[in-house]
């Protein structure tokens, strides 16, 4: 009997293609604890390492006895930056340009700064050696404040720069000024403030946050002292730029350094640098000819692994008397602590800062940020963001509520005003982004009507008269564009090496195939979503492809995850790929059907002959041709490689409303009600997006209600573990609801443009404009993050407010 | 270092095992026994990655010595699966798209594994609260919550269907 004929329908979902919510592949693993991440790893012979940290936060090193240590049985060795030096590993390139000590040099710049590792036979026996290992300092003055850092008689944090005047990113002026980066054309923004009937200013400070991802960093480095090989297992966004940094570090050929990033637990940017105890594992294992585990605890991870933000803005926008915006103009101070390491493309210091224009039409603008050293621990990352994108949003969306507020017009109002409109896509704004599509009015009109902005808005203003009314009821509205998917290589490099990503296809002889990536999966789901658009776009079901990523020696070179590059760039370069495989079966069933190349149609997982309805080849068939019969001429087998330089960064869009009810007695805020709606162009997985979106939300709630890194002025940070850093439980944290346009990227294959960071990105602006909303009657414009209950309270006071 | 000989029944398999008496749970169980399902990840109890089940209570396994489990029954991710089927939960998880990094989950599974086990139908409410002490940085929750409500659908189907 003939199996039933299969309707085009149950062809087109039985791939589980683009728009499916298929269930996740990755999954089978994890919930049977079989994942493997870098502290699973365990090899033969394999040594511990540990760090001795820093207790000051600028100091002197008068003198460092490792004698105790080494006396500890178990104890291999104990290092310091003396031992380092003959190899010149003491100090090390950053991202951003600069250096950074791998192990502190004569002078400790920020508390818990690295000053020696200790290697024993485990984890054990190298915490007590760490103790023990004796080290005095002197104290030096200490710079917290950034401001503070650029005063003429302010100490000389970083010595080994002296009498630099020229940095990576243009001149210096000052020993603690790293660079000052500009962006749009001040004479024009100048121009517009000067006529413009009514400017508004505020101040802000985006509090310094950690990423803080579940699982710390750690790597298992493993030199084999016969082949001259090694391989390292290392919790890393970007595994292809840690080999090239390695072997330009190590001196052993790039062609024998493996790094590979096994199962990642989470990564939000923390995962994006190569730390000195990475670099301090690799020596260990090549000096002593053993395999060297590191894993940092939670309080290193906190303390010195790659902080987010710390930006100190002044906004300034410039209107019209009905709300039509003419000029922006930004002031930043950012404190990048000791070294600047922050992760951004070469050319651009504080990232896509410049984004800072938002969804808004602004005829002039002008930016500028200075980075500053002070006694911090390194850092700058794009925690759950595209290079400084979170900062540039919150300060836009900031500054148009304080707008709206000294013109007393509705926040919605005032947006649909200055939307970029949907017919002026492509739009270049004033700073030189050429932003690819978006239609936000309709989907800032589409939240309105699903909440019924006009009720809440009466709602709350009947609560504001009800002086017995025990909250304040404050609505947030955010209408944010964001810029990811770096980047075009033209303008976008790290380390020199251009932002592209890659996909390499197989298609096996059987018809199933596998897929390997540039980019490293931390939860996204990439097993899983990658699959599908090779099922769309070549007719084979996702559930027989693999993807493999993170294996430097298998996967082709990409830059990795981060910035939402996954989707927009190596999203691209998977449909690339799998076009070129697309284009050679097409002559392969020509071939074999006897036909012209012209006389066939495509149709979901076939080749079928134009007008002849029996006559097809599917992908399979020709996967088979492919090894055993290929037409003459063309090479056998059906594979391709395509690196995929994007012609253009991709802009994401999302409407964000919250509705907070803050108690008038404890200053505590429930978040009533939070509606997200994205538009990612193109939707992959929607279950996935879904997932991704409730994540950043809640990683967004976390920062702008909760997330600080406070400092005493003796350069202590206050709270450094998950006692005090806020991390949101299922108790605190608010149901979501989720919405969606669909406004494809048009330079894009597929028209993806990526989601995973807008939520973060978003929200928190939306949080804060809801948490100010509640107090706005009261003439307040803006108050600085986190909003703990204890802060809100302190308003509450001063503001005399009382139950 | 002193070594004490500890007896346990670890996933349902009697086990002796001689122990550094300051070795933590989480590390017998991850070095010595290669379990490493119970991840690390706070050291001070906040996070719960390393929760586990011990005579039945969820414990954290980085904060308790291995030899407290002297006498007792310790059941890790790893023996939730019985016979090569997977628990309700687990099967929540996946379907319901609870998890994402992974790196929670196994914690997660304890902790709902144990909270069913004591309330076999909580609400949104309890749910929540009793995984106060697990945290994701994924999900934000909200899929787990879903993932527990449907495991103890699962559990009471099966009851009612076993009974």
């Amino acid at each position: 009997m003939n199996a039933p004929v299969k309707t085009l329908e149950e062809r087109k979902t039985e791939l589980q293609g683009m728009g499916d919510s298929r269930l996740r592949k990755e999954d089978a693993r994890f919930i049977q604890g079989k994942g493997q991440y870098c502290d699973d790893i365990k090899l033969p012979g394999m040594l511990h390492m540990d760090i001795v940290r820093s207790p000051v936060a600028h100091g002197r090193i008068k003198k460092i006895n490792k004698d105790p240590a080494m006396a500890i049985p178990g104890v291999h060795a104990v290092l310091t930056a003396d031992d380092l030096k003959p190899l010149n590993l003491h100090w090390m390139p950053t991202l951003a340009g600069d250096v950074a000590a791998v192990l502190a040099d004569e002078k400790v710049h920020f508390q818990m700064q690295e000053v020696a590792i200790v290697i024993a036979d485990d984890r054990y026996i190298a915490a007590d050696a760490v103790e023990a290992v004796e080290v005095e300092y002197e104290e030096l003055p200490v710079v917290i404040d950034p401001y503070k850092a650029i005063e003429p008689d302010a100490p000389v944090l970083r010595e080994d720069l002296a009498g630099k005047t020229e940095g990576a990113h243009g001149p210096r002026d000052h020993h603690n000024h790293i660079f000052t980066w500009e962006a749009g054309d001040k004479s024009a923004a100048d121009d517009a403030f000067a006529t413009a009937p009514v400017t508004v200013s505020q101040h802000m400070h985006y509090p310094r946050v950690h990423p803080c991802p579940l699982e710390t960093c750690g790597c298992v480095a493993s030199f084999d002292p016969v082949k001259g090989e090694l391989t390292t297992w290392m919790t890393s966004q970007a595994p292809h730029v840690v080999r090239t940094v390695v072997s330009m570090l190590s001196g052993v050929p790039e062609s024998k350094v493996r790094i590979i990033s096994p199962d990642i637990g989470g990564g939000f940017g923390n995962k994006v640098g190569v730390y000195p105890g990475y670099v301090c594992a690799i020596v260990s294992s090549i000096v002593l000819g053993r395999p060297v585990k590191w894993s940092e605890d939670r309080i290193e991870n906190i303390s010195t692994t790659a902080f987010a933000r710390d930006y100190h803005m002044d906004g300034h926008l410039a209107a019209t008397e009905d709300g039509k915006i003419l000029g922006l103009k930004v002031d930043v101070v950012a404190d990048h602590g000791a070294f600047d390491a922050c992760a951004d493309p070469t050319k651009f210091p504080a990232g896509l800062f410049h984004i800072c224009s938002g969804s808004y039409d602004i005829p002039a603008a002008h930016c500028s940020v200075k980075g500053v050293y002070t006694n911090k621990a390194p850092g700058g990352v794009a925690y759950r963001c595209s290079f400084r994108v979170t900062e540039a949003v919150y300060l836009i969306e900031r500054m148009v509520d304080v707008l709206a507020q000294k013109l007393d017009m509705d926040k919605a109002e005032i947006r649909r005003k200055n939307f970029i409109r949907k017919e002026q896509f492509p739009y270049t704004s004033a700073f030189g982004f050429e932003y690819d599509s978006g239609d936000y009015h309709t989907a800032l009109e589409k939240v309105l009507d699903a909440v019924d902005y006009k009720a809440l808005r009466a709602e709350q203003e009947q609560k504001r008269n009800d002086p017995n009314c025990p909250t304040l009821m404050g609505i947030g509205l955010v209408t944010f564009t964001e810029v990811v998917g770096a980047g075009p290589s033209k303008i976008c490099d790290i380390l020199g090496v251009g932002m592209f990503d890659s996909c390499e296809i197989r298609i096996h002889p059987t018809g199933s195939a596998i897929a390997r990536m540039g980019t490293i999966t931390q939860g996204q789901g990439h097993q899983t979503t990658y699959a599908q658009i090779i099922a769309s776009e070549l007719g084979i079901p996702s559930e027989v492809i693999q993807v493999e990523e993170g294996d430097t020696s298998t996967a082709p070179y990409g830059l990795g995850t981060y910035g939402s590059r996954s989707t927009p760039v190596a999203g691209a370069a998977i449909a690339m790929a799998a076009r070129k495989i697309h284009a050679k079966a097409k002559k392969i069933a020509a071939h074999l059907l006897e036909v012209a190349e012209g006389d066939l149609d495509w149709e979901i997982d076939r080749f079928k002959v134009r007008g002849n309805e029996e006559q097809f080849k599917t992908m399979a068939d020709i996967a088979w041709a492919a090894y055993n019969q290929p037409p003459e001429g063309l090479e056998p087998g059906l594979e391709a490689v395509h690196y995929y330089d994007p012609p253009n960064f991709t802009y994401p869009f999302g409407i964000y409303l919250c509705v907070v009810d803050i108690d008038k007695g404890t200053g505590e805020s429930s978040i009533r009600r939070f509606y997200a709606l994205d538009d990612c162009g193109t939707r992959i997985n929607p279950m996935i997006i879904d997932g991704q979106i409730h994540g950043g939300l809640t990683e967004g709630f976390a920062v702008a209600m909760g997330q600080q890194m406070p400092f005493d002025e003796q350069g202590n940070l206050m709270g450094n573990t998950l006692m005090d850093y806020f991390l949101p439980t299922a108790v605190e944290t608010p149901t979501w609801e989720t919405d969606y346009t669909v406004t494809p990227s048009p330079h894009h294959p597929i028209g993806a443009k990526g989601v995973a960071e807008s939520p973060h990105v978003g929200s928190i602006p939306t949080f804060n404009s809801a948490v100010v909303d509640a107090f706005a009657h009261l003439g307040v414009t803006h108050m600085d993050m986190p909003h703990t209950s204890y802060r809100v309270w302190k308003k509450l006071k001063e503001e005399g407010i009382q139950l | 270092m002193a070594k004490q000989i500890v007896k346990m029944n670890l996933n349902g398999q009697e086990i002796e095992q001689l122990v550094d008496s300051r070795t933590l749970l989480v590390h017998f169980l991850r070095e010595q026994m290669n379990l490493t399902g119970a991840h690390i990840g706070c050291e001070t109890s906040q996070c719960g990655v390393c929760t586990v089940d011990i005579d039945g209570e969820s414990v954290k396994a980085c904060t308790h010595l291995a030899v407290q489990c002297d006498g007792c029954e310790v059941k890790t991710v790893e023996g939730l699966a019985e016979g090569g089927v997977l628990h309700a939960v687990q099967e929540a998880f996946y379907e319901e798209h609870g998890l994402q990094c992974g790196y929670c989950t196994p914690g997660m599974l304890m902790t709902s594994y144990r909270l069913l086990q004591d309330n076999p139908n909580p609400t949104e409410d309890e749910i929540r609260i009793g995984l106060s002490g697990n945290l994701c940085r994924c999900t934000g929750y909200q899929n787990i919550v879903k993932a527990v409500k449907s495991a103890a659908v699962k559990l009471q189907q099966k009851e009612s269907a076993t009974a």
